[in-house]
């Protein structure tokens, strides 16, 4: 086996030293009745590195990669140009298989990374102090929702009906085992984000307000607004972006009011992936919050020559100290997607990210416009980003699904992220990066009038 | 002006009706540099054996406990700014916070600074 | 740009002379050891490394009154300042290519590169994962089956591949055994939990709603059966066990605390992190276990990253599977994948889920790569590799135990990882330098003052991917370090003495944190 160095004389001259007659021997512990002699049955055997990668590469094949066919899919994920630049970074072994830096004198690049990754975040969002990163964003979504719990000592969380539906549910999974609880009411297909329903049901049991921004529809909510009313009542603003390309463009949710910004990082460095490895984003505004943030941080600090270094700090929090009374259960970041991240930000600069967003934004407009022109098509969005939502008279996941048969991967059908009709069914969310050309909007327009025309989607 | 101590390395200054606590020289030598402590605020009202603080050095975190009843009168803010003074003056400049004695009693089955010194001993 | 950070230092000034050693240098480098400046301090607003179009002031936009007017503050570097930035910094780093890492209880094995390969096939990594699913039929296929080895091998009825690392498929597992609790309207409050487990165990099932108590541990590192049975009743929900345990020891009598467990009610948590030791060579499943998470950046080899991405699957008992959370893929007998989520679960009857716990299918790219690992030794490789994972602890333990007190030393033999103690040390000399010690030599540190029952632990695991050479270095390196605490050498007092950086100050770096870099004006 490839990956096993000892031979069989090595064994034979260690069990040695050790006084143990077989390898078998040293399993003494486990109870015979439960120990497994030979190879469990029915599971193939060792393959070589070539067999490997065939067997993969089938079923690699048996997919459509995003890059085979005019894409459009986004509702919280994002397929951008990656430089190949950060895979170069992200696959040098000293990062790659780095450990936790717990050691920081022998992991001064993983944590000046981190260091400089959340400087990177904490201005992108307009926050003072951003952690070295979580899980993804909606469980980054769920810890800052704890988070305002803890801080506010109230229970009650309201959510907007523009976050993303599987936000929501990862929120009521978790809250349905704390004393916590959700409140959320299903969107509407309208053009305005609900902002001002929203602020009706604040009151003074809420503990925090939760607003998606771009929401789930693509719509950009008014957040001073939100803000003031949050504000009001005493409960805290958590604003969940999950296109930090957006930020380019759009105002930082901490200069317009927000307490706790989280979101999804994928979107710069990570790559689609099919939904994971992402990267959780968690920053604040007030400095004074941050012994109620979860998740790792790293500081700076000098080293016994009075050099600068940096360690990870302030891990009282954290669960490996303070065991059942931690903030968080989290003993993770994700560490190799933060170094994507910040990558990727490096080689855009403000520059860069603003001509991203920009391109991101053009291309968007093109595409409202151009399927607007389509027959049974209207584009629901007065204001947006790079996503819109098309409301169709039908609906939309029978259409996604034949027209991913002709090639055309279309966006997403609202009634796949809401099941349970009520109109939504007829949503399709419809996003443009860079990665699109103006060929592409032109392929999904003749596309979606050929199919509306047909008009048998059954 | 007594002085008392209890098992969790705490010691109490009594005046009148006035309590001081803070933590014991033995306890911050445990606990390392200190980074961090978080005092009542005034007003405050503790039961005994309620938690009244935490304390927090670099690799530990531990709570503070109310060791008698009572209301919280003051906290030490200065510990907000120069934690380490719980380490350089632990039971001095490095006072947690006082309140007002509601029960004396409570007094009774608390530590004296021999009873105390004996303890740590048994510890190590 | 004329910026200092609060350290005072910037790029030119002249550091500390000892680290200058006898021959100082204008830039602080020294060859090959390369000083690196932040990002905040190398680059400009103006600085892009990647061609973009110029944006058309004139153009459209539809962006409405939240579009931004202020500026961010994010500098950019060229692509070649990029490369050489990430170049530098990755120098200063240790890791698994680079030499041994003996962190107990962190399975740090070598990360083969062709799970890199196979990760960024682009019908893995291009892939989104709301496509719809008969786009995505072999990204399914890989869920599935990497799905199938982890039950096969655990013995175990069902596995929840969702959960993003180890801790996150603690609590699913912890919720599960809530959920089925629940399911019965059986309200019990108590989880149990040796004081020798990781800090996850209790703060997972605190975070799930329970209290925490300690399980006692016998004369011998195990768990004390007759304290456990003892303390079970009605109002013990689960009990939270490490096994192989981590002190390095095998739970002999685990079966027979999963029937006690059992008996009273309660369900048997199991912390997979140790798998490592026993795969291929004795089942959770038939040793009575309910739940356990796998790590995969343990076992299964992909990459730590520097902290992360994990991925923490959950293996389910037959009683469990019910309540495992959404989404999952389900095998149809005529071997089509499909992708159960909360509108089609009723069909797979899987109508008890708890919930999602992520917002989408979990570490894809992990799966791949850990299929990979998995195909790649097949069930006769596994079964190896734990048997050298284990031969390896063993032969440092024995190598070891006469300079070095080894708490269970005489309990037999260990699994995959050696248990030392600070014991027989001059006064003074503390587990912590010689982990440092060791930083000089070339070796990444040892876990350490970890099981929290053993003083100064040092816990050493150095997984089936070291050659016998490397173990006999780490060997002398160790016995040398032994030797010095002994003697109370106080030059270990202070190492590392050679590495990019000494000892660095964390009291500084809590009591005023800095964790954002802050532009100062230069006065």
């Amino acid at each position: 086996m490839r990956y096993l160095p000892l031979t069989d004389a090595d064994r034979g001259a260690m069990l040695e030293r050790i006084g143990a007659p077989s390898i078998d021997a040293l399993f003494a512990d486990v109870p015979a009745e439960h120990y497994l002699d030979g190879p469990i049955e029915g599971l193939p055997a060792h393959a070589s590195e070539m067999a490997v990668e065939r067997h993969m590469r089938q079923l690699s094949k048996q997919n459509l990669a995003a890059a085979d066919a005019p894409f459009f899919l986004g509702a919280g994920a994002y397929r951008h140009h990656v430089p190949a630049t950060v895979d170069h970074v992200t696959q040098r072994g000293e990062f790659l298989t780095a450990y936790t830096p717990y050691q920081p004198e022998i992991a001064q690049g993983t944590l000046q990374m981190l260091f400089e990754f959340q400087t990177q975040v904490a201005r992108l969002y307009g926050c003072a102090i951003a952690n070295a990163s979580m899980y993804d964003g909606s469980t980054a979504c769920w810890e800052a929702i704890v988070m305002a719990a803890r801080l506010t000592k109230r229970h009650k969380a309201l959510m907007s009906s523009g976050v993303h539906p599987h936000y929501v549910s990862v929120a009521q999974t978790m809250a349905h085992f704390t004393p916590g609880h959700i409140d959320y009411d299903l969107p509407v297909l309208c053009s305005n984000a609900g902002d001002d329903k929203l602020i009706a049901r604040i009151d003074e049991e809420t503990s925090c307000v939760v607003v998606h921004y771009p929401d789930v529809m693509g719509r950009i909510p008014d957040l001073p607004k939100i803000a003031e009313a949050t504000h009001a009542a005493g409960a805290l603003l958590i604003v969940v972006n999950t296109e930090p390309v957006a930020l380019g463009a759009l105002e930082a949710p901490g200069k317009l009011g927000a307490d706790i910004v989280v979101g999804e990082g994928q979107a710069l460095g990570v790559g689609l992936q099919f939904g994971g490895p992402y990267l959780g984003l968690f920053a604040i505004t007030n400095p004074k919050h941050v012994r109620q943030m979860p998740g790792r941080l790293c500081g700076e600090t000098v080293d016994a020559d009075g050099k600068r270094g940096f360690v990870l700090t302030l891990s009282t929090r954290e669960q490996h100290i303070r065991r059942e009374k931690a903030t968080s259960n989290i003993c993770t970041n994700s560490g190799l997607c933060a170094l994507a991240f910040s990558v990727h930000m490096t080689l855009l600069g403000e520059k860069g990210l603003a001509a991203l967003a920009a391109e991101n934004h053009r291309l968007a407009c093109l595409a409202a416009d151009r399927l607007a022109q389509v027959p049974g098509v209207n584009v629901l969005n007065d204001v947006f980003f790079n996503e819109f939502t098309l409301v169709l008279d039908t609906e939309t996941r029978p259409l996604v699904r034949e027209l991913a048969d002709k090639g055309v991967l279309a966006g997403v059908s609202l009634g796949r992220l809401f099941p349970d009709g009520d109109g939504r069914e007829n949503g399709l969310l419809v996003t443009l990066t860079e990665t699109n050309t103006e060929e592409d909007i032109e392929t999904l327009a003749v596309a979606l009038q050929e199919a509306l025309a047909e008009g048998d989607l059954a | 002006m007594p002085r008392y101590f209890t098992e969790e390395h705490e010691w109490i200054d009594v005046d009148g009706d006035s309590a001081t606590i803070g933590i014991t020289d033995y306890a911050q030598e445990q606990l390392g540099d200190v980074v961090f402590v978080e005092t009542p605020q005034a007003g405050t009202q503790l039961a005994k054996g309620a938690e009244a603080g935490v304390v927090e050095s670099v690799k530990a975190a531990s709570d503070v406990y109310a060791p008698i009843s009572g209301t919280v009168t003051e906290g030490n803010t200065a510990l907000e700014d120069e934690p380490e003074l719980v380490n350089s003056s632990p039971e001095e400049d490095g006072w947690f916070f006082k309140l007002t004695v509601a029960d004396a009693s409570e007094l009774e089955g608390l530590m004296d600074e021999a009873a105390y010194e004996t303890f740590c001993e048994g510890l190590d | 740009m004329n910026q200092i950070n609060q350290s005072g230092w910037k790029p030119g000034t002249p550091i500390a002379a000892d680290h200058g050693g006898d021959y100082p240098t204008v830039t602080g480098n020294k060859a090959l050891m390369l000083e690196e400046p932040l990002l905040f301090e190398l680059g400009t607003a103006e600085t892009c490394g990647v061609d973009l179009p110029a944006p058309d002031p004139k153009a459209s936009n539809r962006l409405g009154p939240m579009a931004r007017e202020s500026d961010i503050g994010l500098p950019g570097l060229s692509e070649p300042e990029t490369v050489r930035h990430y170049t530098r910094l990755s120098r200063q780093n240790y890791a698994i290519d680079l030499g041994l890492f003996p962190l107990g209880s962190c399975t740090m094995k070598h990360n083969p590169r062709l799970n890199e390969k196979v990760a960024r096939m682009p019908g893995f990594a291009d892939v989104h994962p709301l496509q719809p699913v008969d786009t995505v039929r072999g990204a399914l296929g890989v869920i599935n089956e990497l799905a199938h080895w982890l039950i096969e091998l655990t013995g175990m009825h069902g596995v929840a591949m969702s959960p993003k690392a180890g801790a996150h498929g603690e609590l699913c597992g912890m919720l599960c055994i809530r959920a089925a609790l629940e399911a019965r309207r059986d309200v019990r409050q108590v989880v149990l939990v040796p004081e020798s487990a990781h800090g996850t165990n209790p703060a997972t099932a605190a975070f799930a709603g329970y209290e925490v108590e300690d399980i006692p541990a016998g004369a011998d590192g195990r768990v004390d059966l007759q304290a456990l049975k003892a303390r079970l009743g009605p109002d013990v929900a689960a009990v939270m066990i490490t096994n192989p345990n981590t002190c390095g020891l095998f739970e002999r009598d685990m079966k027979a605390i999963s029937d006690a467990v059992h008996a009273a009610g309660g369900f048997v948590y199991c912390d997979g992190a140790n798998f490592n030791a026993i795969m291929g060579r004795v089942r959770p499943g038939d040793l009575g276990v309910d739940a356990m998470h796998i790590n995969l950046h343990k076992t299964f080899s992909t990459p730590h990253g520097g902290g992360g991405p994990g991925s923490g699957p959950v293996v389910l008992s037959e009683p469990l599977c019910p309540y495992g959370p959404l989404p999952f893929t389900a095998r149809m007998e005529d071997g089509t994948v499909h992708l159960v989520e909360e509108e089609n679960a009723d069909q797979f009857g899987h109508t008890h889920s708890f919930g999602r716990m992520t917002a989408f299918h979990g570490q894809m790219g992990m799966f791949t790569r850990a299929l990979a690992y998995i195909l790649s030794h097949g069930v006769d490789g596994l079964r190896q590799a734990s048997g050298d994972a284990v031969l390896n602890a063993n032969y440092l333990l024995r190598s070891l135990d006469d300079v070095l007190d080894a708490p269970f030393g005489d309990a037999g033999h260990c699994m995959h990882e050696a248990l030392l103690s600070d014991h027989g040390f001059a006064e003074g000399m503390t587990t912590l330098d010689v982990a440092k010690g060791l930083i000089d030599e070339g070796f990444h540190p040892m876990t350490m003052y970890f099981p929290l029952v053993v003083h100064g632990a040092m816990l050493v695991e150095p997984t089936e991917t070291e050659s016998k050479a490397t173990l006999d270095q780490f060997i002398a390196a160790m016995r040398s370090l032994a030797e010095r605490a002994k003697a109370g050498d106080e030059t270990l007092k202070t190492a590392p003495h050679h590495a990019p950086r000494a000892r660095l100050d964390e009291a500084h770096a809590a009591r005023k944190p800095v964790l954002a870099y802050q532009e100062v004006a230069n006065g």
